[in-house]
């Protein structure tokens, strides 16, 4: 391959252009929506004639978007933990052990990523009510954990997989139990497949939708996809269009900055946990 | 059953310690998928079987089969039903395609490899709901750009067919990305010395990719196919943002939920429920039955 002839780079520029502007275009637009002023929104181009932050300042003006930001960070981040910190141990012995009840296991959490949200959606909304855990944030953190369970066992379980047993060993022979070794050898060697497990996860609770707006009814647990769903405009005579692309785009930035930083880790993550083996 | 000892009953220490340490390890996960998904199913098989009006909390009653015969009966249902498999079948069969081509880009190109790698995971990132705004405003007339290329008067998201095609491209633009990093996965397993030799025996790039690289993929196929299938399935984020499941463009996913939130009957609503739930019981069922798609989970045995 060291002679690659012109009209062949060419022709990979071209498609590698057409791939970047697939994946950016509809980015590219919301954005471009949040810095037009009110006069301007309509003009229906793609670079604002007039940038104004007047979208943005109007968002955090409002508990409304505020809140919900704080929720999403706050729920997000205590699903995230839980998940990851249950997933670790779950997947160490699916990696590492033997015994009787793996297969039930993994079948359990196979069927749990198959599982319709909104099967869960009625039954939930009732027994949260019940026990008075609806519209809080352990009312999304519960299921936001659980429906990240099976990812994150998988991922995990397929890192863990790649990790040299023979340290382990060594650790044993050393005198240590198999809960040090796993403990002071294990979980440092993991620790990245743990963080790329940490950020899909992440990602997938930030995502949620369904739940988002079936468990929660006022400011105190909707999370920002919920919310600027049911954003208003400042007065009845105006659109919320540049409100909710402000709030779109600032729920979009964190995305932005982890696939920047940890592109390699994220793409070794989505595709470890489906088809190795 | 690979995971038992080699020598028979009699444990020793070292084993029955790793045995208990796995099952301790596994306990939490295991409790908390079981009282979040096994328990609710169940108490939504219960409420389907009730007269259950939110607005009358009081008058439940036991009603056996009747909100299944009630749904079952009703175009609402089919129409839902049938407009889900559409979106479910186009997309994914889209996706197939495109991620294969994207997934080809991804491990081929010669350069800006690393750029396009971070380029398709933002569509796959991204929240759906800020994609479904992005598109919903797109082809919103005399705001959107790409409504601006439709005849004058076109409002494509207020009507049926219009509208269900920009539910699947949405869809399809959103989870190609998916599909492509599962498919990629595949093609990393076919070696390239067996491309090499088909090359020196002059084969074309299509046989190539036909008589070589699509057989050896055929278990990443399955299981993009599987889970991205069962995904569409399940679709409401796109739907609720671009249409609410107006004209007709509804999922079973939306039905459920506007009888839920909207009709306030939580007997129906659950019984819809348990309905999808089956379906997607089905589509699973299915694919490991007539393709033989290796569940993911089955690669641990060894």
């Amino acid at each position: 391959m060291a002679a690659v002839g012109k009209t062949h780079a060419t022709r990979w520029a071209i498609v590698n252009v057409v791939v970047v502007l697939y994946a950016l275009f509809p980015v590219w637009w919301i954005a471009a929506l949040s810095f037009k002023d009110p006069s301007t929104l309509t003009d229906g181009s793609y670079i604002p004639t007039d940038w104004t932050l007047e979208n943005y300042k109007g968002i955090f003006e409002t508990s409304e978007f505020t809140r919900a930001l704080i929720n999403s960070i706050g729920i997000a981040l205590i699903a995230t933990l839980i998940a990851v910190v249950l997933g670790t141990m779950a997947a160490y012995a699916v990696a590492r052990l033997r015994f009787p009840g793996k297969q039930l296991l993994i079948g359990m959490s196979l069927l749990i990523a198959m599982f319709p949200p909104i099967s869960l959606v009625s039954p939930l909304f009732n027994i949260e009510r019940i026990i008075g855990i609806f519209d809080t944030w352990p009312g999304l953190i519960i299921p936001y954990m659980t429906f990240s369970l099976p990812l994150a066992i998988y991922t995990l379980s397929a890192f863990f997989r790649e990790i040299p047993w023979d340290l382990e060993k060594a650790a044993k022979v050393d005198g240590a139990t198999a809960a040090q070794a796993f403990r002071l050898v294990i979980v440092p060697l993991a620790a990245p497949g743990v963080f790329t497990t940490a950020i899909l996860v992440f990602i997938f609770c930030w995502n949620d939708f369904l739940f988002a707006i079936s468990l929660t009814s006022t400011e105190s647990a909707r999370t920002v996809p919920a919310a600027i769903a049911f954003f208003t405009g400042s007065s009845q005579f105006q659109q919320p269009t540049g409100s909710i692309a402000a709030a779109a785009v600032v729920i979009t930035i964190p995305i932005i900055v982890f696939v920047l930083l940890f592109q390699r880790r994220i793409v070794a993550g989505l595709t470890s946990g489906a088809v190795k083996g | 059953m690979t995971d038992r000892p080699p020598r028979g009953n009699a444990l020793s220490e070292g084993a029955r310690q790793e045995r208990r340490l796995g099952w301790l390890l596994c306990a939490p996960a295991v409790i908390v998928m079981l009282a979040v998904t096994a328990y609710p199913i169940g108490y939504a098989v219960y409420l389907s079987l009730q007269r259950y009006d939110l607005r009358f909390p009081g008058r439940a009653e036991f009603v056996g089969l009747d909100n299944y015969g009630a749904v079952l009966s009703s175009p609402f249902w089919w129409d839902a039903f049938w407009v889900t498999l559409f979106i479910t079948g186009v997309s994914v069969a889209i996706e197939l395609v495109l991620g294969m081509g994207l997934a080809l880009v991804m491990h081929r190109t010669l350069f800006w490899r690393g750029t396009i790698r971070t380029a398709v995971l933002i569509p796959y990132g991204i929240v759906t709901v800020v994609a479904a705004f992005s598109w919903q405003y797109a082809w919103t007339p005399d705001l959107g750009y790409l409504a601006e290329l439709l005849p004058e008067g076109d409002a494509p998201l207020t009507e049926q067919w219009p509208a269900l095609w920009l539910i699947v491209l949405a869809e399809v633009w959103k989870t190609t990305p998916f599909m492509a990093l599962l498919l990629l996965a595949g093609l990393a397993l076919v070696p390239d010395e067996t491309l090499k030799a088909a090359m020196v025996d002059g084969a074309t790039a299509w046989q190539r990719f036909v008589r070589i690289m699509l057989p050896l993929m055929k278990p990443a196929i399955l299981v993009a196919l599987l889970f991205r299938t069962l995904d569409a399935f399940r679709i409401f984020d796109n739907i609720y943002i671009l249409t609410a499941g107006a004209q007709d463009t509804g999922s079973v996913s939306i039905l459920g939920y506007d009888n839920l939130f909207t009709a306030l009957n939580l007997g129906i609503g659950s019984a819809i429920s348990v309905l999808i739930f089956i379906c997607v019981g089905i589509i699973a069922f299915t694919f490991v039955k007539l393709f033989g798609a290796a569940a993911p989970g089955a690669e641990v045995k060894r």
